[in-house]
């Protein structure tokens, strides 16, 4: 009984997923007719164009992996109800430690690798536990001490590479490029797919199975339900607040040394990339599940490589899809958007249950 | 070391700190009054941002600085209705509906400044005006605090204003009053009459507004053109301050004053050899510190009133079990 409310809850919030995407490329469609002398083509471009090559299909994938990552960081604390803007500083951190360890250690190929993604997981990990301590203990508020901490993270990661490990010889402020036995190896020619891929593999795996089997992923599920009820029950939600924290920083802190080690192989950013804010729009078309996460990155790196093939072929800049996005998450997250119409399917479900066994007693 | 203590010591440097604070302390005093109405506008950064271009835009159009101030304005309340809209009607969650906002801001913006002045970096292709300097009559005439104090742009002033205006409204008239309420309690608030979801409207709209300021400021004064995410995280620092300043105005004064100055200053650290990184952590730094002294203040408070208030609450309690 229970089971089919859940279900038609489920299926409610999965149209209104759909139906608020649609909803929103509509609007990107409207935009583009009002500024392009050839909507239709640029508009086709967007939407299509990532599949009209092998290599534009691998953009789509390459663009989707730091995605997965922040998207599992963000959905993992979402899940505890708490807040997560701190995706951004960790994976930067991340990043950072990757690099250090890929320039410094001598080591022998794939252990030398599994250090990189090992340290980088440590830092954000650190950096995940400061907000979470800080909520745990003293109750402050994990949404402004994690923006603040992005901010000293990128201060200090700038600081690190600019004063320790900057490349002299390179034109740009850049890092030396890490040593190769550190790189994730690209290995689909004419893409840049890397065995990072695995590793987002990896961690998809690991987040499903620690949220839904496991006590601490229980734990973690009822605190975020109801942390009163969970307090009550006996969890220590204080701890939950820390480890979703602490779990979430490492990994966004792995997903930024698998872009470093997949894709850049030297440590590229003076400015802040942005993949922590994505993460969040990607674990909020995921409804914070760890297998959505995966279609959520796939979708949004679609948007942002047909978007930029767009730019290329016709006159609409590749910003328009930013607007696509905004319109997207207002509207799905909006509880009120479409309420009427999930009242009314949970309604007719309800009397059409309470018939049956009125029908019975009749008889 | 004499360099730094001769720059810190000119009235340049007081000139240029005002500048800086000014649409921090904007931005700082929309989320003040928001957060005290009991909704967060993590959306300052895109308010702005739009405003920004609104000015510039508009201002172009019509040859008139009065003109793209007033566009600025208008579109800084209409972003903040957005929100609005969406976080109170249509119950999307005010944190997400923020970080929506600025995402659309931040590209938004980029595709109308194409779309306006082909170009993806900068408007310098318009010719938008910019607004008008402001000389006092007699503070001028006093040697360091006239040039400290003289000769900024109009909104530096408004901006000052408007530290006196928020605190005007928020502690000395019925409607303040009423905001504070919704923020402190809803509930409470809603069983008197108040309406809540009015109250936040008008909270976020002045929120609009100070913003639309805060965006004018910034390409309309601090330099005459529209760049690409021109408000660098101002409006997050903005929110910074109203935490690190306790949500009041003249604390939100005090510490964007404080973000002000080390934004100025760490521009030169490296004559004593500090990384400017390290100048630049600082106010992040300040205001995580001071949110962990003040909720450790919040939770000793708490506790303390837990134990005072034991007996009268199982007092009282019986009383209404007796009725």
């Amino acid at each position: 009984m229970n089971g089919t409310t859940r279900t038609t809850d489920y299926l409610f919030q999965v149209y209104r997923t759909l139906i608020a995407v649609f909803l929103a490329l509509v609007l990107g469609f409207v935009i583009t007719c009002f500024v392009s002398e050839m909507p239709l083509e640029a508009f086709g471009n967007f939407l299509l164009g990532p599949l009209t090559s092998v290599r534009r299909f691998g953009n789509v994938i390459e663009a989707a992996i730091p995605l997965v990552f922040t998207g599992l960081a963000v959905a993992i604390v979402f899940q505890a109800s708490q807040f997560n803007i701190g995706a951004e500083g960790q994976f930067f951190m991340g990043a950072v430690a990757a690099v250090i360890v890929g320039i410094v250690l001598p080591l022998p190929g794939v252990i030398h690798v599994l250090v990189c993604l090992a340290a980088a997981m440590a830092a954000g990990a650190l950096c995940g536990w400061i907000p979470g301590v800080l909520k745990a203990r003293l109750g402050a508020s994990e949404l402004v001490s994690s923006l603040m901490l992005n901010y000293v993270y990128f201060r200090l990661g700038v600081y690190v590479i600019n004063y320790h490990f900057r490349d002299k010889e390179a034109g740009a402020l850049v890092s030396w490029p890490v040593r190769e036995t550190s790189w994730l190896h690209q290995f689909l020619q004419p893409t840049r797919i890397h065995w990072g891929i695995l590793v987002v593999a990896a961690a998809v795996v690991f987040v499903y199975l620690f949220l839904y089997r496991t006590r601490w992923g229980y734990a973690l599920r009822m605190t975020g339900l109801n942390i009163n009820f969970a307090r009550y029950a006996g969890i220590s939600t204080a701890s939950v607040i820390v480890y979703s924290q602490v779990l979430g920083g490492a990994i966004a802190g792995l997903g930024g040394a698998v872009e470093m080690l997949g894709i850049h192989r030297r440590f590229i950013w003076m400015m802040m990339p942005g993949y922590g804010w994505d993460g969040i729009i990607v674990a909020i078309l995921a409804r914070n599940n760890p297998l959505g996460v995966v279609l959520g990155a796939l979708f949004l790196a679609y948007m942002r490589t047909g978007a930029d093939i767009m730019a290329r072929m016709t006159d609409v800049s590749a910003e328009m899809v930013t607007v696509i996005q905004g319109v997207m998450i207002l509207l799905v997250t909006a509880q009120a958007f479409l309420a009427g119409w999930r009242h009314r399917i949970v309604v007719r479900e309800a009397t059409r249950r309470k018939e049956v066994p009125q029908s019975e007693g009749a008889a | 070391m004499k360099e730094l203590l001769e720059t810190i010591l000119s009235p340049a440097f007081g000139y240029a700190i005002l500048r800086v604070t000014t649409p921090i302390l904007f931005a700082g005093l929309g989320a003040a009054v928001t957060e005290l109405a009991g909704v967060i506008n993590i959306g300052m950064e895109g308010i702005m941002l739009t405003a920004a271009l609104a000015g510039v835009i508009v201002g172009a159009l019509c040859e008139s600085a009065a003109a793209g101030l007033a566009a600025a304005v208008a579109a800084g309340v209409l972003m903040a209705l957005v929100m609005a809209y969406f976080s109170l009607n249509l119950k999307t969650d005010i944190i997400l509906a923020g970080i929506a906002l600025n995402l659309m801001a931040s590209g938004g913006t980029v595709f109308l400044l194409y779309v306006v002045a082909h170009d993806k970096g900068v408007s310098s292709s318009l010719a938008s005006p910019v607004l008008p300097q402001v000389r006092i009559p007699v503070i001028d005439q006093i040697p360091v605090l006239g040039e400290i104090l003289s000769n900024h742009n109009v909104m530096v002033y408004v901006a000052l204003l408007s530290v006196l205006v928020v605190s005007y409204f928020l502690y000395r008239t019925p409607y303040g009053l009423r905001l504070r309420a919704v923020g402190e309690n809803p509930d409470a608030a809603d069983s008197v009459g108040i309406s809540v979801h009015q109250v936040q409207y008008v909270a976020l709209i002045i929120s609009g507004i100070l913003g639309g300021f805060g965006g004018a400021h910034l390409s309309m004064g601090y330099v005459s053109w529209f760049a690409r995410d021109m408000t660098a995280g101002r409006g997050f620092i903005g929110i910074a301050a109203q935490a690190l300043g306790g949500q009041t105005p003249i604390g939100t004064l005090l510490a964007s004053l404080f973000f002000g100055m080390t934004d100025a200053l760490s521009n030169f650290m490296h004559f004593i050899g500090i990384p400017s990184e390290f100048v630049q952590m600082l106010p992040y730094l300040a205001t995580v510190v001071a949110l962990a002294l003040y909720a450790r203040r919040q939770v000793t408070r708490r506790a303390r009133l837990a134990r005072v208030n034991r007996p009268v609450e199982a007092g009282t309690g019986a009383a209404a079990e007796g009725d």
